[in-house]
């Protein structure tokens, strides 16, 4: 579902100098449907960066990177917006919404883009809330004024609303108490029982070994030529 | 209705080698792209990049120098608006294309009542029925947020901020299918910004609009588009998916945008 060939991520600082700084070099990877590869290495060592690169928020280098059948690493924006729709979905580690919008409403968004009706996706949005023990009178309020912990837990009741078939999640059990991270490992379990390929990123050992097929060391697609 | 099933292959606007010189200035260069149905692109830069130049050549205020704006009509499939005549051009300004103004002042008239700036774009496409006027009328104040109560109040007597969503209803109410904007939310404060921005984004979700949104706020593109476009001194100088953009930025000029964002 998700194969990375050869991939590698330079960033050019164009106002420092113009300093080019690879960060990634012939990163090679796949995950098949109803697979969970983690991604470990040590705190800068990229794995963020390996995310953001399959999602088509960093650009890169070279190499190819697969999602289903399009090329993220040359597909037009308009291909990875529908990507980002109906395959791709994406736990980052920040909630970023529009002031405002209720929480309830946040999480029903990725339904209502492809389509599922406003009743639908409001019901199934408030049971994963529910599930993720945020207190019903918060729903009609905008997640900006949450704690971290609860906009943490509205943002992967967001990502999982909608099935997708492959799914990127950046540390989904940080910050969260011993019951809502056992309902955050259900989750990532029951996604993976209905085909979806997972990428993610814990710092929680335990969470890692309970979900994760396999592991991948971050660490070994740092560039080889010292600076 | 979703925005998908608007969806289709063929663009609702193809802008190429749009370029529009002042004397010896330069406006804007050789400006190409593709616009589908149902995304919205930004185009950032700092003042005198040429964007508004860009967005005013695009909507036929003032004619470029060369190049073609083939838009996607309703009833004869793709056409350069360039080379239509003045009154078929009028009358798509008036029905498929809206432009909403930074100033409200400039897309309202202020002498007349918040219901007759509403009614009278739907009077420019024929409506005839008073009551059907003025009921779509109210319909629409409720949409973007204004008070029943207000709609014979002349909108001289609105906020700024009641203004630009009034306009923003005066240019949706004959359901349009491609909205220009020119710093919709320019010049406001902050909270009603956001508000605006909301609205701006629910309407396009539900009408399944297209829409160019020239702005130097960097933080409206990032919630409004899909896309965006970066002008430098006329030229576009970065263009791709708008957090990419953001947060991969590629070109010099747009590393330097987005570093010198103050962080709230």
């Amino acid at each position: 579902m998700i194969e990375l060939e050869n991939v590698s991520k330079s960033f050019s600082l164009h106002n420092q100098g113009g300093a080019v700084i690879p960060v990634m070099e012939r990163v090679n990877l796949k995950v098949a449907a109803g697979e969970c590869v983690g991604l470990v290495g040590a705190s800068g060592a990229g794995k963020s960066t390996l995310m953001r690169l399959i999602y088509g928020n960093y650009l890169a280098a070279s190499g190819r990177i697969l999602v289903g059948d399009l090329d993220v690493a040359r597909a037009a924006p308009r291909q990875i917006i529908t990507l980002r729709r109906e395959t791709l979905g994406y736990v980052s580690q920040f909630l970023r919404v529009v002031p405002r919008v209720p929480a309830l409403d946040v999480v029903a968004e990725p339904l209502l883009a492809v389509g599922t009706d406003q009743d639908r996706a409001r019901e199934k949005a408030a049971s994963l809330l529910a599930e993720l023990n945020i207190p019903e009178r918060l729903w009609s309020l905008s997640p900006t004024t949450f704690s971290g912990g609860e906009q943490q837990r509205v943002n992967i009741a967001r990502g999982f609303a909608y099935d997708y078939p492959a799914l990127l999640l950046d540390e989904p059990t940080a910050s969260l108490d011993a019951q809502n991270r056992a309902t955050v490992l259900r989750l990532i379990e029951g996604a993976k029982a209905r085909g979806a390929a997972i990428i993610g990123i814990f710092h929680d050992e335990a969470a890692r070994n309970q979900v994760c097929d396999s592991f991948i060391d971050v660490s070994a697609f740092a560039p080889q030529v010292a600076a | 209705m979703t925005r998908d099933d608007r969806k289709s292959a063929v663009p609702l606007l193809q802008v190429r080698n749009l370029a529009k010189q002042y004397g010896r200035r330069i406006g804007c260069r050789d400006v190409s792209f593709d616009l589908y149905p149902g995304e919205v692109m930004g185009i950032v830069g700092e003042s005198g990049s040429g964007k508004s130049t860009l967005l005013n050549a695009m909507a036929g205020h003032h004619a470029p120098d060369r190049g073609e704006v083939v838009f996607d009509t309703r009833a004869d499939g793709p056409r350069d608006t360039l080379k239509m005549s003045e009154p078929e051009r009028r009358m798509l300004s008036r029905t498929d294309w809206a432009f909403v103004h930074q100033h409200a002042r400039e897309g309202l008239r202020m002498s007349v009542s918040a219901g007759g700036n509403i009614g009278e774009r739907l009077m420019a496409v024929g409506g005839r029925h008073y009551g059907d006027i003025r009921a779509q009328a109210a319909d629409w104040l409720g949409r973007v947020e204004i008070s029943e109560s207000r709609i014979d109040d002349r909108p001289s007597a609105f906020s700024g901020g009641m203004q630009q969503r009034l306009q923003i209803a005066r240019n949706l109410v004959t359901g349009p299918r491609l909205v220009f904007m020119d710093e919709p939310t320019g010049g406001l404060d902050v909270s009603v910004q956001a508000r605006l921005l909301d609205l701006l984004r629910g309407l396009v979700r539900e009408m399944g609009l297209s829409a160019i949104i020239v702005t130097h706020d960097l933080a409206v593109v990032r919630l409004l588009a899909d896309r965006l476009m970066v002008m430098k001194d006329g030229d576009v100088v970065e263009s791709g998916l708008t957090d990419q953009v953001l947060d991969d930025p590629q070109h010099a000029y747009t590393q330097l945008l987005v570093s010198s964002v103050l962080q709230v």
